[in-house]
């Protein structure tokens, strides 16, 4: 193939810009996808991502194309995960492509991830061509929106093919755009192999399926290939180009090239997405940069709500790591909740889509602590602890002292909301860094935030604060000292471990007296009364009271038909398995959940 | 000893509030229907001696007195009655019925159960009770002054606005009423009746705490009056206990006729279906077998507890001897006579929990 006539690209927008949509016209202008096959937004193929319009995962497809010139272009095609817990393996699509469209709401304009990625795409020196999407919309204004890319992304934008993804308006443009602007690769395709894992996952047949970008060299049948992070090697079994619905194994790959290779790799965990593929016989010198094992950032208890679900549960998460690297669990005991697991994630999108997954494709019912972050702890000894679980926090005093993750977030409003995002971030222990107008409307503010602040709720409370129209972006900074305590919840007296989580000192007393209400308004008043406590350190900082039930009798008598109060009791008998039985307290599964939405 | 009870499921006007089965009331269907409970009275009346008869509904105030004498003369035909056999009929206060009470009298009703609900006029039509406070006292009198000496009224607690000062009204009144017995039934929504989709109403329902005061009010101010309670809803005057609802409690034996009556009989429970037709063209009542192994430890116990007699101590489990004593601090049940145990109006209004936990 004429590396000439290929294009490696890949989409970027902020979440709803239509990224999808156009992916999907695309596909049907390039004549890949017969209309009959079309299914909407083929290349989110997971229920969740078609419901939540985001794609959690890349997919790659090849297309081709006949270009007004006459000539038949290749073009590949890489769709980017849209959210920010995933930017590593945002970074790593990009890192496969030569050009990047740039899709920007015609009413909306420029949003927080329309910059990061903007900005992420320019390092890995994209040529990014930006589109204005939805001019269907009565309340597009493309003039301003080109505006606003040439003034605030600072990319010529005067020419930017206005299009209605939607109604398939002017897609055409963009094609040529991609032909004219978007470079060819370059690579040499005799030199050693070099390709850039950007993705994988796990095949019941072949094993995992790792989709590659070659940037030197060639790979085929037969090779055996080394991945360089690992250090691990596999003899090709299958190489070849992601069709929109299958892979076809052509059984080689050359430098420019986007495909897929299957080795009978039996675990993701040797797949790590940017690693470098060479050859085991005539390796390259060194691996391509950028690569770095992905962490996870969010820690969180999950339990099955039965008990007996456990082995379930645990199968569960394994078939899920089977396409997730970045899903880590392992097992752990809670006096309250029993058997589970701690699971660590990317951040709070991908927490929730793990549980969400859990519960629905794998029909379990689960109960989550609240999520914790990596706190960094020095003890008086000197040595020093990471802590992903507020149950194993060290006692104060052996405490010397302690860190918090932090990040640099960017956050977008109307201008009429900055005053609500300001008290906010003030609350949520932000130090303000910087504040831009974007236009006579629109800001961003710039603040570090304690990653501990924004794990719980921060966004839901971004939304509320702003009517939807604030967006968010954040990345990791490093660690900083802190003022953190363990904060317990008591009930009867006892402590209740899968409620305790870290704190800051400052907020320890708010966020104390708000668990507490919370509990009480969820856990149901019972024969006797129940209290609430939160403490620091054995000290009481907060109580409620769930005052004993009064009422909660059958009075009447049908002629003698009991049948009635045995259904009671027998219901009341159900009742008490899908509590949690701590102490002589009961606890329903919605107290533990309710205390994870403080903000409601 | 067997109790008879006839389900009578006729109503000239449905409560909002009520669940319990009946149909609109047709004079024939009635003749149909009372035809059939004598046929089955033949068929397979108790060969055990018959002490208490119960006419519940429904409205079996509706039948007519001398309906209400053929019932009684088959259960003489054809079972053996004691000779103190209590014989109760639920009365519906409406209207002037003295010839009727007469006649009741006569034909052998020795015990009424009168459903007064209330005696604030606000409260009744609230209710929708088509009744007034005075017909409730009226009907009363009457009674007593034709010769019932044993009377029960029924009394509504936590109704829709029904505050401690109404509630002590009619608390009064009644108890200053010549009767010997009181059941008094906390108001209870339930699912599919008009009460439950009347947003107005169910605003104004007393919430569960207020609807307890209201129910321990009523416990103290009828003890005050002589008024012992014997069980959940039940209170009388010493030896005035209803014989036939103690049947229920004791799991003592009753036979059900009628449309949707219930049974304890022959060692089942069982129940004939809520059809009045099916009823009524049957030479025999159709029945459907409920539990073919009633009164076993676990119902009687639950049962026992539901009243003030409660159970022994060596009935319970040693699950339930364990949690006795923090029930018995937190003033829900009392041990009395060293070996028995017994709920306190306190626990009466909590009994669902208190009772599962001793039957753990």
């Amino acid at each position: 193939m004429d590396s000439q006539k290929i294009r490696n690209f890949c989409i970027i927008a902020h979440i709803d810009h239509g990224k999808s949509t156009l992916a999907d016209r695309i596909l049907e202008k390039t004549e890949t996808v017969a209309q009959r096959d079309m299914e909407q937004q083929i290349l989110d193929n997971m229920d969740l991502e078609r419901e939540r319009g985001i794609t959690i995962k890349a997919r790659a497809v090849r297309l081709n194309y006949r270009a007004q010139d006459g000539e038949l272009y290749t073009f590949n095609l890489i769709d980017t995960p849209g959210h920010v817990d995933f930017n590593y393996e945002v970074s790593r699509s990009l890192a496969a492509c030569e050009g990047a469209i740039l899709v920007v709401d015609a009413s909306q304009g420029i949003e927080a991830q329309t910059l990061a990625n903007t900005y992420l795409a320019i390092e890995h020196d994209l040529e990014v061509v930006p589109v204005v999407n939805k001019i269907d919309l009565p309340s597009a204004d493309p003039e301003r929106v080109c505006d606003e890319v040439e003034n605030v992304i600072g990319i010529p934008a005067m020419d930017a093919p206005r299009i209605s993804a939607k109604m398939g308006t002017n897609v055409e443009a963009v094609l040529e755009k991609i032909v004219s602007d978007i470079p060819a690769p370059v690579g040499d395709p005799d030199a050693p192999l070099k390709a850039l894992i950007f993705d994988s996952y796990y095949d019941s047949y072949k094993g995992v399926i790792i989709y590659v970008r070659v940037k030197d060299g060639t790979v085929k049948v037969g090779d055996t290939i080394r991945l360089m992070a690992t250090g691990s090697e596999f003899v090709v079994t299958e190489t070849g180009y992601m069709s929109p619905s299958s892979l076809i194994n052509t059984g080689t790959l050359v430098a420019g090239e986007v495909g897929y290779i299957a080795a009978s790799i039996k675990s993701i965990g040797d797949t790590q997405v940017g690693d470098t593929v060479t050859l085991a016989e005539n390796p390259c010198e060194e691996a391509l940069p950028g690569y770095r094992k992905v962490n996870p950032m969010v820690f969180s208890g999950i339990y099955p709500a039965d008990g007996a679900k456990y082995g379930d549960l645990r199968d569960a998460l394994e078939k899920l790591q089977l396409n997730d690297a970045a899903l880590t669990f392992e097992p752990e005991t809670s006096i309250a909740l029993g058997f589970g697991f701690r699971c660590g994630f990317l951040g709070l999108l991908h927490m929730e889509i793990i549980q969400e997954r859990l519960e629905r494709e794998y029909n379990l019912d689960l109960i989550t602590t609240a999520p914790s972050v990596i706190y960094k702890v020095t003890l008086t000894d000197g040595t020093v602890q990471y802590i992903d679980n507020p149950t194993n926090y060290p006692d104060p005093s052996l405490l010397a002292s302690a860190e918090e993750p932090m990040v640099k977030a960017d956050i977008l409003v109307p201008s009429e909301f900055v005053g609500n995002i300001m008290d906010l971030c003030q609350d949520r222990r932000g130090t303000f860094k910087d504040m831009q107008y974007l236009d006579d409307t629109r800001v961003t503010l710039k603040y570090e935030l304690p990653l501990n602040e924004i794990v719980y709720d921060f966004f839901d409370a971004l939304k509320s604060r702003t009517r939807g129209y604030a967006s968010f972006d954040y990345e990791l900074m490093g660690y900083a000292p802190s003022k953190l305590v363990k904060l317990d919840i008591l009930l009867n007296g006892d402590i209740v471990d899968a409620l305790s989580f870290i704190v800051h000192a400052d907020k320890a007393y708010p966020r104390a007296r708000k668990i507490a209400e919370k509990l009480k308004d969820n856990i149901p008043r019972q024969l006797f009364e129940v209290p609430i406590q939160a403490a620091v350190g054995g000290k009481i900082i907060a109580r409620e009271t769930v005052k004993a039930m009064r009422k909660d009798v059958l009075a009447k008598c049908y002629g003698g038909d009991i049948t009635r109060k045995k259904k009671l009791l027998e219901k009341q008998k159900e009742g008490k398995k899908r509590m949690r039985q701590l102490g002589t307290v009961e606890v329903p599964q919605e107290a533990f959940m309710s205390v994870l939405k403080l903000d409601e | 000893m067997t109790g008879l009870y006839f389900h009578i499921p006729f109503c000239a006007k449905k409560c909002p509030y009520c669940d319990f089965f009946s149909v609109p009331y047709h004079k024939e269907t009635t003749s149909q229907y009372v035809a059939s409970i004598i046929r089955n009275l033949a068929a397979y009346a108790p060969e055990d001696t018959v002490d208490t008869v119960y006419f519940g509904g429904g409205t079996p105030s509706l039948l007519s007195a001398a309906q209400i004498g053929d019932i009684l003369n088959a259960c003489a035909k054809y079972a053996h009655l004691s000779e103190n056999t209590e014989i109760t009929l639920e009365f519906n206060p409406t209207g002037e019925r003295t010839q009727y009470l007469r006649d009741l009298r006569k034909v052998g009703i020795n015990r009424l159960s009168i459903g007064t609900q209330s005696f604030s006029d606000a409260q009744l039509s609230l209710l929708g009770r088509t009744h007034r406070a005075a017909d409730g006292i009226r009907t009363v009198m009457t009674a007593y002054e034709q010769g019932f000496y044993n009377i029960s009224c029924d009394l509504m607690l936590a109704c829709p606005h029904q505050s401690e000062i109404i509630l002590s009204e009619t608390l009064n009144t009644l108890a200053n009423l010549p009767i010997t017995h009181v059941s008094a039934y906390l108001l209870q929504v339930e699912e599919g009746t008009p009460l439950s989709r009347n947003t107005d109403l169910l605003a104004a329902l007393p919430d569960d705490d207020a609807s307890v005061d209201r129910y321990l009010q009523a416990v103290q101010t009828l003890a005050e009056y002589g008024f012992r309670q014997y069980e959940v809803s039940s209170f009388a005057k010493s030896g005035f206990e209803s014989r036939h609802n103690m049947k229920y409690w004791k799991c003592e034996p009753f036979l059900g006729i009628g449309a949707g009556a219930h049974s304890c009989y022959g060692g089942k429970r069982f129940a004939v279906p809520k059809d009045v037709a099916a009823f009524c063209n049957s030479r025999i009542q159709p029945t459907e077998i409920i539990d073919d192994a009633p009164c076993q430890a676990q119902e009687k116990l639950m049962l026992a507890l539901r009243m003030t007699s409660g159970a022994a101590l060596s009935e319970l489990s040693v699950n339930a001897l364990k949690v006795l004593p923090r029930l018995r601090n937190a003033g829900y049940v009392t041990v009395y006579d060293d070996d028995r145990v017994s709920l306190t109006p306190k626990g009466f209004a909590v009994s669902n929990a208190v009772i599962s936990m001793l039957l753990e």
